[in-house]
C-alpha cells in the first residue's frame, strides 16, 4: 500500500553472490524530510543497497520499499518519486547535456511545456550552462558527474538516493554538491546519501546509518550518535581568528557550564567536549563570544563521527 | 546493536508536496528511448561506416555491370534486380544486425550507460524495446540506401521499368531485419562485454546459419525449415527470373528446399518473437555489478 509519508524502507533485504553475502537481512526505515548519511567501509553493502532500490540489481530476498511500494513489484510507481545517482553513470557520448537531460525529463514525465526551463535550471544549478550543447564524450569525469547530478534535479523528486555524489569532483564541485544537498533539504526532500567523507556527512546530514558486512550497525541522529559513542557528550571544534589558544584560554573555557574537556589542536583551534543539548551548545557559544577571543568558527567535530564510525566498524570485525 | 531496526527521531519529518509529474506510459518511454538511441546512432561513426560498406558494395556491382555488361543479367529487369538486390541484400541486413544490434544491450553494462537510464521510473522492457526500434530504423535506413543505389543503377539500363517483385523483396528485407536484430539483441543481452557480443553475433549471422543449413540438408536429407537463413530465402526467391522456385528441387539425387512466402514469414516471426523474449528476459535478470 502506498505510504502517505515519504519513506524508503529495507525489509530483511538480502543480496547473495554465490558464497558472498553483500547484504544480510538489512532492516532500515527512513521517513520524512531529512538527509541521512549512509556510512560504512568498502564492501559494506552501501552501493548494493542503493542499487537494489534503483533496480540496478535484484535482491535475493526481502523487500525494498519506496513510499510503501516494492521497487521490484512496481518499479515505475516506486521510482516515480525518486531521483538517483549511483556510482558514476556514463551518458551516451554523442549526446549533449541538454539532450541527455531531455531523455530523463521525458522518461520521468516532466511536462513538455516546462521541460526546457527545467533543463536550463538544472544545468545552471551544476554550472554547466556553458557546455549545454557540447558532446558529453569530450567531458572530464567531473563534468559528467555534474550532468548526472543535474539529471537528479529535473523532476523535483521527493526522494534522492545519492551514492557518493562528490565522487570525481574537484573541491569546488564537492562544495557545490554539499550546497545542493542543503538546498534540497530546505525544500523538504528526503535524501539518502552514501559517502566516505565523514566531514561531508557531518556538514549536510541530520542522521546517519552505519552498515558493515551487509548489516545495519546503527541508525540515529548524528547528535545522538556522537553523544552516545563519545562518552555521553558531544564534541565541538572552535576556531579563532588569530593565535589565541594557550593554557590560560583553555582553563577559562573549561570553566564554562557543560564543558567537560578542552583539547588544544593548534594555536588557532581547539576541540571541546560538552554534555548537554542544543541549548547547552548555544550557551557555550555565547560564553565564548563574550570572552572576546575572536571566535570565527564553531561546529560539531567531524572527528567525533569518525570515532563513532571506527568504534562500530571495529566492534563488528 | 546489530540488526538495529528503528526509526530515528525525524527533525523535519513533516510531509511535503508530492511532485506533479505523471510518469508516461511504457510506449511513450519506449518512443523517447528510441528517439535518443537513433540520434546516438546517427552521430556514430559506425553508422557511416555501414553506409560506406553498403555504398561500396553497390558501386562495385555497378562498376562490374558497366564494364562487363553480362548479358544474362541484363536480359531483363528481373534478372538484373535478382542479382543486384537478391544476392546482396541478405548480407546487408546481416551487417545491420551486427552494427546496430550486437552490442546494443552489452554496452549498457560495459559502458555504464545503464546506470544513467535504469534508476528512473522506466521499465527495462521499455528501454529494450526503444533500443530495438532505434536499431530497426538505423538498419532500415541502410537498406534504403542500398535500395536507392540499386534503383539508380537499374535506371541506367531499364529506366523506370521496375518489377513489383523488387518492392516485395524490399518489404521482406525490412521484415528480415526484425529476426536478425532479435538474434543480435539476444546475444548482446547475454554478454556484458561488447567485443565478445559483437564477435559471437558476427560469427553466427555471417557463417553460422549459412553453414548449418546445407550441412543439415546434406546429412539428414531433411528440410531445415527451422533455420533463419532458410526462411530468409524468400527475399531472393520472389525475384527469381524464372518464377518463384518450387518447394523442393532435386538435382542428382540430392534435394534442396525453398521456403514458401508464408513459411518464410512464419520462420522470421518465430525467430523475432522467441529471440526478443529471451533477450528481454536476460536483460531483465542481469545485475549491474
Amino acid at each position: 500500500m502506498e505510504s502517505s509519508v515519504t519513506s524508503i524502507e529495507a525489509i530483511r533485504l538480502t543480496k547473495e553472490y554465490d558464497s558472498f553475502t553483500a547484504l544480510d537481512n538489512l532492516n532500515l526505515r527512513i521517513e520524512g524530510a531529512k538527509c541521512v548519511g549512509f556510512l560504512g567501509p568498502n564492501g559494506a553493502g552501501k552501493t548494493t543497497t542503493l542499487k537494489i532500490f534503483t533496480d540496478l540489481i535484484h535482491r535475493s530476498s526481502g523487500k525494498a520499499m519506496i513510499n510503501g511500494i516494492d521497487v521490484h513489484s512496481d518499479k515505475k510507481k516506486a521510482l516515480a518519486a525518486v531521483a538517483a545517482l549511483v556510482e558514476t553513470p556514463e551518458i551516451y557520448p554523442s549526446l549533449t547535456p541538454r539532450e541527455a537531460l531531455m531523455i530523463i525529463a521525458k522518461h520521468r514525465g516532466v511536462p513538455s511545456e516546462i521541460r526546457n526551463k527545467k533543463i536550463e535550471e538544472a544545468l545552471h544549478e551544476v554550472h554547466m550552462e556553458d557546455w549545454s550543447d557540447s558532446k558529453v564524450g569530450k567531458f572530464s569525469k567531473g563534468m559528467k558527474q555534474r550532468v548526472n547530478i543535474a539529471s537528479t534535479l529535473l523532476s523535483d523528486p521527493e526522494i534522492l538516493l545519492l551514492d557518493e555524489p562528490s565522487s570525481g569532483l574537484d573541491p569546488r564541485g564537492m562544495s557545490e554538491v554539499r550546497e545542493m544537498v542543503k538546498n534540497l533539504k530546505k525544500r523538504k526532500r528526503l535524501i539518502f546519501m552514501s559517502s566516505h567523507l565523514l566531514s561531508e556527512v557531518m556538514d549536510v546530514c541530520d542522521e546517519a546509518a552505519l552498515i558493515d558486512h551487509g548489516k545495519l550497525l546503527v541508525y540515529d541522529t548524528i547528535q545522538n550518535l556522537t553523544s552516545r559513542f563519545s562518552g555521553g557528550g558531544s564534541v565541538l571544534e572552535v576556531g579563532f581568528a588569530s593565535p589565541r589558544v594557550d593554557n590560560a584560554v583553555i582553563e577559562t573555557i573549561r570553566k564554562i557550564d557543560g564543558v567537560t574537556n578542552v583539547e588544544m589542536l593548534d594555536d588557532r583551534n581547539l576541540r571541546l567536549g560538552f554534555v548537554g543539548n542544543a541549548e547547552t551548545q548555544a550557551g557555550i557559544l555565547s560564553e565564548l563570544v563574550a570572552l572576546r577571543l575572536g571566535v570565527n568558527s564553531f561546529r560539531a567535530s567531524s572527528s567525533a563521527l569518525e570515532d563513532v564510525y571506527l568504534n562500530l566498524v571495529k566492534e563488528n570485525v | 546493536m546489530k540488526d538495529a531496526y528503528r526509526v530515528a527521531a525525524a527533525p523535519e519529518s513533516q510531509p511535503f508536496e508530492r511532485a506533479n509529474n505523471k510518469v508516461p506510459s511504457g510506449i511513450a518511454q519506449c518512443g523517447a528511448q528510441a528517439e535518443f538511441e537513433f540520434l546516438n546512432y546517427l552521430r556514430s561513426t559506425r553508422f557511416y561506416i555501414l553506409l560506406a560498406i553498403v555504398a561500396t558494395i553497390g558501386i562495385a556491382i555497378m562498376a562490374v555491370m558497366y564494364v562487363y555488361r553480362p548479358s544474362v543479367y541484363l536480359s531483363s529487369p528481373m534478372s538484373f534486380y535478382s542479382v543486384w538486390w537478391g544476392t546482396i541484400v541478405n548480407l546487408c541486413v546481416i551487417l545491420t544486425g551486427i552494427f546496430f544490434g550486437a552490442d546494443a544491450i552489452s554496452t549498457e553494462f560495459q559502458n555504464r550507460t545503464g546506470y544513467y537510464l535504469l534508476p528512473n521510473p522506466v521499465r527495462r522492457s521499455s528501454i529494450f524495446a526503444g533500443k530495438f526500434m532505434a536499431s530497426f530504423l538505423a538498419s532500415a535506413m541502410a537498406i534504403g540506401v542500398y535500395a536507392a543505389i540499386t534503383l539508380a543503377d537499374g535506371a541506367i539500363y531499364f529506366g523506370t521499368n521496375i518489377p513489383y517483385q523488387l518492392g516485395e523483396s524490399f518489404v521482406l528485407a525490412l521484415i528480415y531485419i526484425f529476426p536478425i536484430l532479435g538474434v543480435s539483441f539476444l546475444i548482446s543481452s547475454l554478454f556484458k562485454n561488447n567485443s565478445s557480443s559483437i564477435l559471437v553475433t558476427a560469427i553466427l549471422l555471417l557463417f553460422g546459419f549459412n553453414f548449418i543449413t546445407p550441412l543439415i540438408t546434406s546429412l539428414s536429407n531433411s528440410e531445415p525449415w527451422y533455420i533463419l537463413s532458410y526462411g530468409a530465402g524468400i527475399i531472393t526467391s520472389v525475384l527469381s527470373p524464372s518464377g518463384y522456385p518450387p518447394h523442393q528441387v532435386v538435382i542428382a539425387g540430392s534435394s534442396s528446399y525453398n521456403a514458401t512466402i508464408p513459411e518464410g514469414l512464419a520462420i522470421m516471426f518465430a525467430y523475432f518473437v522467441i529471440t526478443s523474449i529471451l533477450g528481454l528476459a536476460s536483460f531483465e535478470k542481469e545485475d549491474f555489478n
